[in-house]
């Protein structure tokens, strides 16, 4: 059975189209990535697969329910954490938790050895106020109470923006160990090197899903010959690059920009051309496409197509 | 029934651990209490007088002493002049000004009509009448000293004078407080059911939580419930420490059933509750509520008929206020406290409090969407 069916999910605020289209599925116990760039429509398809939100156009079955007729149902069986801190700051760390394992008709005794990873490390605070907490503990006391009620289906949305890189690697490590209580995982990211620690992801850019696969496959979807370039002064190299005849793109990657030719590799010309424009450092070599280089490909097709 | 309770409790933990909340639930009925009851008041006393007396004569000296020793009227200033005397009403220094012509005294010694002009400010109607009705119940008293001083003198006796006693009831001495108490009751209860409760609930919105909860399989009927009850509580408790303090501090009289009383009360909070509650669902900011939290709170309380009576709103206001349960609930309070009402007395304010409060609940539990 697939946890998540999506066909032909479409939604539309007014004039805006949020989501075209979609079309995809979610198989079971696997960590599933949405990313995209803000505004893609992440959280709306969210709000549609944790019956927050209505479709207006196609049919989605979560756990082989229907999302508009079978929310009662859908509303015991998910877990979800909004992209905003959701909690009461004002109750403190055990009162949440306690709370959600109530409304949801469990205690926190019963499933304690779900959360158990993840809230050993904030249970020496579970007399503070959750308003208290730092920002990782925070996402990891939201995670315990959309885990309290054993879920089949866990949706996350960018449970990691605004979350130092520590807690971030830590964060995905529990979401990992998720997997042995076979609960399928959907989570949505706009940082592209926590895509690989997805079994699949899908790229989603204006309400449209662009490409679904594991992420090292994505990536090898690069179609072309990537170099990388660098020179001490960055800017003036990118703006430089972007004029050269023979460049096909280039894009700020880190301390580098990743740079592509039209006719697949480059000639002396480069060197002579920047060092008209005053750059005479640059030094240029061969690179691996990571899958945000397959990404910005996938969009700049979509924008010309 | 165990999520309800555990919903309740949740509310509860919160608005105590509020530390601002949580006194002012408890000062506000107190110092409300205080400070309403007895500086509302409609009695008229120590009305500015300026007296521009042309005549001085004993006549003259008389009125003015007459005026002097009513405890209406306080003779602020004493002057010749017309344009000082109205210069002052301008300056907001006099509310009546009374004209003593010359000759006033004259005339009256020679037994003709003599005449006196009074200027009354009238901005405010109720005290420009008041003022002047006081004022011709001096002049009255002192025609009938002055026709029975001249009786000896003079051969026709006096027109026979009709004279009337009364009875003033359920409130003898006439005192305000015993009016206005019943009605700052229901204020106070107001703004808590009213404002707290709507507020909390948009709160929620704002801030995101109720997100979380409408994930959860809570059902819509619980989640409003569980926000009614502990401001239910909160208001009745209210209104014992009102009562109270009305008790202890004015001495108010309390004829009827406390029972009844809270009953009314009980009803009253559940429609203003749900009024809330419904505002409060159509409302997605805090700033938004209060808005329009504040037009009905007003609107509810100015043609309630604490401060006008009922019977003298236009009829079109007396139909609206069919709908208003703030209106229904200061009856409820002055029957019951004053005239010792019982459940038949009250019966229509009841049925009436209890169908705006099932509508108002019912209404704002349909409106109430987990999905946006």
């Amino acid at each position: 059975m697939k946890i998540i069916d999506s066909w032909r999910i479409g939604k539309k605020y007014g004039e805006v189209q949020a989501l075209d289209d979609l079309t995809f599925s979610v198989n079971e116990s696997e960590i599933f990535g949405f990313i995209g760039p803000d505004g893609a429509g992440k959280t709306t398809l969210f709000r549609i697969i944790t019956t927050l939100l209505l479709p207006d156009e196609g049919k989605m079955r979560v756990l082989g329910v229907d999302v508009v007729r079978g929310f009662k149902e859908l509303r015991r069986k998910t877990g979800y954490m909004p992209g905003r801190f959701s909690l009461y700051n004002d109750l403190t760390v055990q009162e949440n938790l306690e709370f959600y394992a109530t409304v949801f008709g469990t205690t926190v005794k019963e499933n304690y050895d779900l959360i158990a990873d993840i809230y050993s490390h904030i249970e020496p605070f579970r007399k503070r106020l959750a308003g208290k907490l730092s920002g990782g503990m925070k996402q990891k006391l939201a995670l315990s109470c959309a885990l309290i009620h054993k879920p089949s289906l866990l949706v996350l949305d960018e449970p990691t923006t605004g979350i130092d890189a520590v807690s971030r690697s830590e964060f995905w490590d529990l979401l990992g160990k998720l997997r042995k209580h076979r609960i399928t995982v959907v989570v949505s990211t706009p940082y592209m090197d926590e895509a690989m620690r997805c079994d699949r992801v899908a790229l989603i850019q204006n309400g449209k899903i662009l490409s679904v696969d594991e992420p090292d496959k994505i990536r090898q979807g690069f179609s072309r010959k990537l170099f990388t370039i660098r020179s001490a002064d960055k800017y003036s190299l990118i703006t430089a690059v972007r004029k050269y005849p023979g460049t096909l793109t280039a894009y700020p990657f880190g301390e580098t920009v990743h740079i592509t030719f039209s006719g697949d590799l480059y000639d002396d010309s480069l060197f002579r051309y920047l060092e008209g424009m005053g750059i005479k450092d640059a030094v240029i070599s061969e690179a691996e496409a990571g899958i945000e280089d397959r990404f910005l490909e996938l969009m700049e097709k979509g924008a010309t197509a | 029934m165990r999520t309800i309770l555990y919903l309740i409790r949740k509310e509860f933990i919160q608005i105590f651990r509020n530390r601002f909340i949580s006194k002012a639930i408890f000062a506000v009925p107190i110092i409300q209490m205080l400070i309403l009851v007895p500086a509302v008041t409609f009695e008229i006393r120590n009305i500015d007088l300026c007296i521009i007396d042309n005549d001085y004569s004993s006549e003259s000296r008389r009125l003015i002493n007459k005026l002097e020793g009513s405890a209406f009227f306080r003779i602020t200033f004493t002057t010749w002049s017309e344009n000082e005397a109205n210069d002052l009403m301008h300056k907001n220094k006099c509310r009546v000004i009374l004209n003593i012509p010359s000759g006033f005294g004259r005339e009256l010694g020679s037994g003709r009509p003599a005449s006196l002009i009074a200027s009354v400010d009238a901005i405010n109607a109720s005290v420009a009448q008041l003022s002047w009705a006081y004022l011709n119940g001096v002049i009255t008293d002192l025609n009938r000293e002055n026709s029975s001083a001249a009786k000896g003198s003079l051969v026709q006796s006096p027109p026979p004078i009709i004279e009337m006693t009364n009875r003033y009831w359920y409130n003898e001495k006439l005192d305000y407080k015993y009016y206005m108490l019943p009605g700052i009751l229901v204020i106070l209860v107001t703004a808590i059911g009213f404002l707290l409760a709507g507020l909390n609930m948009v709160r929620e919105k704002e801030i995101g939580t109720i997100e979380q909860i409408n994930v959860t399989p809570v059902r819509k009927h619980q989640f409003i419930i569980a926000k009614m009850v502990p401001f239910l509580i909160i208001g009745l408790i209210d209104l014992a420490l009102g009562l109270l303090i009305g008790k202890l501090t004015f001495n108010i009289p309390f004829e009827g059933s406390i029972m009844l009383l809270f009953l009314g009360a009980t009803l009253f909070l559940i429609a203003v509750l749900g009024m809330a509650l419904l505002v409060s669902t159509l409302s997605s900011t805090q700033q938004q509520f209060m808005f329009v939290a504040f037009f009905f709170v007003i609107v509810f309380i100015l043609m309630s008929g604490i401060f006008t009576p009922f019977e003298s709103m236009p009829v079109w206001a007396q139909k609206f206020d069919l709908v208003n349960p703030v209106a229904w609930l200061i009856r409820i309070n002055r029957m019951v406290m004053l005239k010792g009402s019982g459940i038949n007395d009250i019966s229509t304010e009841l049925i009436a409090l209890a169908i705006i409060a099932l509508l108002s609940t019912l209404f704002a539990v349909l409106r109430y969407r987990k999905t946006v």
